[in-house]
This record gives C-alpha cells, sequence and structure tokens, in this order.
C-alpha cells in the first residue's frame, strides 16, 4: 500500500532497492552510506536474500558481478574512496554486461578530504572513472522520495540494459529526514533481465535481442555460459580482431543511447513568468542543477518571484537529456549552471549551448550546501549590466 | 561414466601454453576430478583472473567469468554466496592469488566461503614476461631482479591454514594421480579449499634461473616432492604444524598432499541460520540489538 515516510535519503534508497527486488548486497562501510549497508544486512536475509561485508570496495563490486551471473538483482553502496577502488570492476560488469546497481553517496574530496560533508564532485568519475570506451548510466535524485523512485528506476534500467547503473545521492540527500511518498510495490513497473529461449546448445550469451541488449542466463540454470572481461565474440569466447572489437565496443555504448527513452527525464520548473514570453521583469535565465543544489535553485526562484528563471533539473545525469536542454537555450538570455564541485557539469553544459547564450557558474566545493543566494549572484553577473 | 573430455572444449585447441609449462596437466586433472564427481556443467562454475592460469577457463564447458587481475575469488564468492548450491572453483597463478589478489585469498579463507581454490604456483609472472611474484623464491632471477630477488615468499598453505581455510593441500603439477585425488576432495569441501599446484615456467623463471630444460624442471618436481600424510614418506601434517619449506632455493623440499582438513562450518552453512532467524523473525522486523 502507498504510504508517506519520514525517511532519511539513504533509508529511501534501501526501500526502493528491495521493492525493485534486489536480493544481494556487497559492500565495505563508508560514511556517508553506511546505513544503506546496516539496513541491507538487517532486511535482506529475512527475504532469503544475502549480504555480504567484503575485504574492500574491489572485492564488493566483483561479488556484484559474480552474483548477477547467478540470477541476482545486486548492489552496493559507497562513497568517493570506495567509488574510486570499484572502478576497475566496474568496468568488468560493463564488459560482461552484468546488471547491478551502485549507489554512491558522494562527500567532499579528492581521497579522505571532509569525509562527512557533502559534494557532487564524483560525477565525471561516475561518467569517465573506469578505463576503456564504455556507456554509463547515472541517476540524481533530488528528495528523499526521489532516492526511493530513481532506486527502483536504476535497478529497473541495470536490468534491462544489463550494464551498471549508478544513483549518485550525496551525503545532504542521504542524511536528510523529510516526508518521503512511497507507492505500492504492487503498483511499481519492475523490469527483470531479459531471458535467453530456446535450445540452451543454441544459447549465445552476447548475441543482442532486438534492443541491443543480449539475453542472460543464470549460473546453475539450463544455459550454460562463459563471460570474459577480454573483448569476446558472440559466445562469449576471447576474440581479438579488429573487427569484433569495434563492433562489440559500438554495440556497448550504443545499447544505451539506443534506448535512451527509458531513462528518467528532466524537471523542468519555470518561475516568475520564465522562459519564452516571460511576463516578469528581467531577462529569463535558464538555472541547470541535479541533486541537493537543485534544492538551492528551487529556493533561488521562490526569492525572487518576480524574475523569469526557469529550472532545468536532470534525474539522469549521464547520459545527458542533451535534446532537452538544447531546446529551452534559445528561450532564455543566458544559462547558469550551480553544482557543489569546482564546475564538472559546467564543461558539459556550455558544449551543449554551443555559444548561443552566455553560460555561468555557481560552484561551491568547501564541504558545505551551496546557497541560493550564491546561484542568484552567478544569474545576476551572467546577464551582466545591471543583472536584469 | 564421464572422463575429462566431456568438461573439454576441444574447439579452443590447441592449448595456449608454452611446451613445458605444467598448466595443460593441471587442467586435465582438474577436469578428470569434475568428471570423477560427476558434476553437471550447468551447476559448476569457473572463475579465472588474469595470467598463464587465468587463460584455463578458454578450455572449459562449464559456466565461467574470465574477470580481473586478483579478483577471481572475490567474484566467486558473490556466486556461491548467493548460489550455494553450485561448485565454484577459481583458477589463480600466484600472481593472482599470491599477489595482486592476496587480501581477497585471505578473507575467502577465513570467511570459510566454499570455493575452491586451484592455485598453479610457477614462482613468477609468466603472462607479462617473468616478473618476480609473492612466491618468488630470495635470490632468484627475474625480469625484474635481474640481480637476484631480495623478498621473502609466501607459503600459500601455511597462510590458507592460519587465514582458516578447512582444506589445504600441496602437490605438483608431475604428481598427476595425486593432484587430481586432492582436486576431488577440495571439490567436496563445503568451505574454503586450496590446492596449490608447483609447476615449472621453462620460458622464464627456468630459463632466468638456469634450471635446465623443461623435462629437467620437471624431473625436480618429482625429486623434491615430500609426501606428508597418508601414504605419505613424512609425517601426516596436523593443523598448525605445517613445516615451512626450509629454504627456497631451487633444491628446496615441497611437502606434498592434504596438509590440511578440518570441519569449521563453512560461510553457506552459517548464513542459512541468519536467513532461518530472520525470516522467523518476520520482513521489517529488527534484531533484539543493534
Amino acid at each position: 500500500m502507498a504510504r508517506t515516510a519520514f525517511l532519511q535519503g539513504n533509508e529511501a534508497v534501501l526501500e526502493g532497492a528491495l521493492a525493485a527486488g534486489a536480493r544481494f548486497y556487497a559492500g565495505y562501510p563508508i560514511t556517508p552510506s553506511s546505513e544503506i549497508a546496516e539496513l541491507a544486512s538487517w532486511r535482506l536475509p529475512g527475504l532469503g536474500g544475502v549480504f555480504i561485508q567484503m575485504e574492500d570496495e574491489i572485492a564488493s563490486m566483483a561479488a556484484l558481478v559474480g552474483a548477477a551471473m547467478a540470477g541476482a538483482k545486486a548492489f552496493t553502496a559507497t562513497s568517493g574512496p570506495g567509488f574510486s577502488l570499484m572502478q576497475e570492476n566496474i568496468g568488468l560488469a560493463v564488459m560482461v554486461e552484468a546488471p547491478c546497481v551502485v549507489i554512491n553517496v558522494m562527500r567532499s574530496g579528492p581521497s579522505t578530504g571532509l569525509a562527512t560533508k557533502p559534494a557532487q564532485a564524483d560525477i565525471m568519475q561516475a561518467r569517465w572513472g573506469t578505463h576503456g570506451d564504455h556507456p554509463a548510466v547515472a541517476l540524481v535524485p533530488s528528495s528523499v522520495s526521489e532516492c526511493f523512485s530513481l532506486t527502483v528506476a536504476a535497478f529497473n534500467l541495470a536490468e534491462r540494459l544489463r550494464t551498471p547503473v549508478f544513483v549518485l545521492s550525496d551525503e545532504i540527500l542521504g542524511h536528510m529526514r523529510e516526508r518521503a511518498d512511497i507507492p505500492d510495490t504492487e503498483a511499481l513497473e519492475i523490469w527483470d533481465r531479459p531471458r535467453p529461449a530456446g535450445d540452451p546448445a543454441d544459447y549465445r550469451p552476447y548475441r543482442p535481442g532486438p534492443d541491443g541488449v543480449p539475453p542472460l542466463g543464470t549460473f546453475g540454470g539450463p544455459y550454460v555460459f562463459h563471460v570474459t572481461s577480454s573483448m569476446h565474440d558472440e559466445r562469449g569466447v576471447s576474440a581479438n580482431d579488429a573487427k569484433t572489437a569495434a563492433a562489440s565496443v559500438a554495440r556497448l555504448v550504443g545499447k544505451v543511447s539506443r534506448n535512451a527513452q527509458w531513462l528518467p527525464r528532466p524537471e523542468v520548473v519555470r518561475s516568475g513568468g520564465g522562459g519564452e514570453g516571460g511576463t516578469g521583469a528581467g531577462r529569463p535565465v535558464l538555472i541547470v542543477a541535479f541533486g541537493s543544489s537543485a534544492r538551492a535553485a528551487r529556493q533561488t526562484m521562490l526569492d525572487h518571484p518576480d524574475h523569469p528563471l526557469t529550472l532545468f533539473r536532470p534525474r539522469t545525469l549521464w547520459p545527458f537529456p542533451e535534446a532537452e536542454l538544447s531546446a529551452l537555450v534559445d528561450g532564455h538570455a543566458a544559462v547558469v549552471v550551480a553544482e557543489m564541485n569546482t564546475g564538472q557539469l559546467v564543461g558539459e553544459i556550455e558544449r551543449i549551448t554551443a555559444g548561443r547564450r552566455a553560460v555561468g557558474l555557481a560552484w561551491r566545493s568547501d564541504g558545505e550546501i551551496i546557497t541560493p543566494e550564491e546561484i542568484w549572484a552567478a544569474v545576476r553577473r551572467t546577464l551582466g549590466g545591471d543583472g536584469r | 561414466m564421464s572422463t575429462y573430455l566431456d568438461y573439454l572444449d576441444e574447439n579452443a585447441l590447441p592449448l595456449m601454453w608454452c611446451p613445458g609449462c605444467g598448466d595443460g596437466t593441471i587442467l586435465k586433472a582438474l577436469l578428470g576430478a569434475f568428471a570423477t564427481l560427476g558434476l553437471k556443467r550447468e551447476n559448476t562454475v569457473v572463475v579465472t583472473g588474469i595470467g598463464c592460469w587465468g587463460k584455463a577457463d578458454d578450455y572449459i564447458r562449464t559456466n565461467a567469468i574470465h574477470g580481473t587481475h586478483g579478483r577471481a575469488l572475490a567474484v566467486a564468492t558473490g556466486v556461491k554466496a548467493f548460489r550455494p548450491g553450485l561448485t565454484v572453483v577459481a583458477l589463480m597463478g600466484d600472481g593472482d592469488c599470491a599477489t595482486i589478489g592476496g587480501n581477497h585469498f585471505i578473507h575467502a579463507a577465513r570467511r570459510n566461503i566454499g570455493v575452491t581454490a586451484i592455485v598453479a604456483n610457477n614462482l613468477n609472472y609468466g603472462m607479462t614476461g617473468g616478473q618476480f611474484s609473492g612466491t618468488t623464491p630470495v635470490g632468484s632471477r627475474t625480469s625484474t631482479s635481474p640481480f637476484g630477488h631480495t623478498e621473502n615468499p609466501f607459503d600459500l598453505c601455511r597462510l590458507a591454514e592460519a587465514a582458516g581455510a578447512n582444506f589445504v593441500a600441496r602437490t605438483t603439477a608431475y604428481h598427476f594421480k595425486q593432484m587430481g585425488q586432492l582436486m576431488v576432495e577440495a571439490l567436496q569441501e563445503p568451505g574454503f579449499s586450496l590446492v596449490e599446484v608447483v609447476s615449472p615456467c621453462p620460458t622464464y623463471f627456468g630459463r632466468f634461473n638456469k634450471q635446465g630444460s623443461a623435462s629437467e624442471m620437471w624431473r625436480s618436481l618429482k625429486e623434491r616432492a615430500r609426501a606428508v600424510g597418508p601414504g605419505g614418506t613424512e609425517a601426516p601434517a596436523e593443523a598448525g604444524s605445517l613445516e615451512a619449506p626450509p629454504d627456497d632455493g631451487p633444491d628446496a623440499p615441497i611437502l606434498t598432499g592434504r596438509l590440511v582438513s578440518r570441519h569449521k562450518p563453512s560461510f553457506a552453512e552459517r548464513y542459512a541460520a541468519v536467513q532461518a532467524t530472520a525470516a522467523r523473525a518476520g520482513e521489517g522486523a529488527e534484531p533484539d540489538a543493534r
């Protein structure tokens, strides 16, 4: 039954994972994500699931790949230092196409940094952290309710796409308690990985289905199969030729982009008669913000109700909803990006804006939340002149 | 009656390993052990890392994951923890298991997870050109110890014993029959099991250390082996009584046989009890004490 609950983001993530059918957790404790591990250790065994605390995050990510091939919906939770350690085996999951979910409750770095304070500085690591050409799927909740709903979405995407999916939360969301809407589990749309059919002797673990995603057997089931971190052909057997390599990389990357309609769409909020045909005083500004920063941006809009402001808040950070953002640019006088790092997303926004409008940046990288005032200052700075 | 051929992918032949390498012999012994036990291909999972012996999965017709360097036991732990009914085997060299993967090795043994580790120990990194590993003897010449190796090697069996493995055995690539028997025992162990197979690398380690031809290296394994336990020439080993190799030189004896066999509950056994307790408590119930 749908319910309203008073939860912290880390709790909502765990509820979302269970609702999505997660039955395997392997992880290593790290602030500010540890509540997710603790809750998993309480809740999974009673559901017939498995919680295992591994020796490090390298092993945690490796165990997810093993459990995924054994049929589990598998996940882990971590923060920056652990996310760094996971990168090699995230690549393994990409290459063998193991569905799994990694929650990164982002904290301030570099290195140990400010271990108990928030940041949004792992977004490029999420995109490019593991070596080689690869796709990346990262969802960015902005509320406790979304910690639930986007974790469900992350499992669905991991299963449908057969790829690791990241949920990039942060210390604020993870530890903040607020009202959360938890839908009825029965009402949720839940996806499982595509399964093979037909004669097991004919099963090819890397022969893609119509959407570019190959059906996945289960160790212990009738379909015996071989997966490998090396470049491989449809049978999962190592193949070193350039033609196979080119086709494999193209399919791995392409299976995400061609199925972009499965990804959670951005939220667009207008105020002050913002956007095209705005009636408010001042030239309209498009603010791009995600996660906790987007909450500050909403306050900026409330604080300045007469200025036309549009918030573009991606729920899917990677792949970035490029077309949706691009369509909004021309209706605004300027674009401002707000993020809790020294400027990682802004480069992507400049690329999409392609010189059509000035792009400003409100940033903060000291372990404190970005403020509505800082975002407003960036709006005025970017507009130039009298800041209207 | 099945034979090793039922598990061998003959389409993948010839074997990639160098002439004189022990890996082909170890592969045959392993697949023979599968046959002896009548393992079902669909219920068997072979996990490998990176290295010469880490390529063995290419020739095996069970389920398999060829993963990342050093992480085979961590991947295998995920498989076994989620599906304890499967037979899970991790194939690693000394670089994979004892060096980059050392942390996973001791923790898999401590956790007593029901994975069988078959470690081909050829005292160096063959795949990358003969650099030293965590089992390279002091003084040995390798690609990265041209003046003689300065670090002490691990004794993998003692390490596994101290870390808590239920079953620990050592053999050599030469001792084909003993190797097969130990693998059969290891594969039936509910907790963590290790079979270390000391194996020749004539291409690098043997050549760099002037150990003669491949056949001379194989003869040396035959002559240096000292079997312990039933039928052996040495006294049976008790848990905690393993003798270290007296030294690490090319003439050092190699203690072989079943070195440790004990019956502590496996990870699966203990976790099944946790699942039963938690299920009785009901979903959402909190444990008695945090």
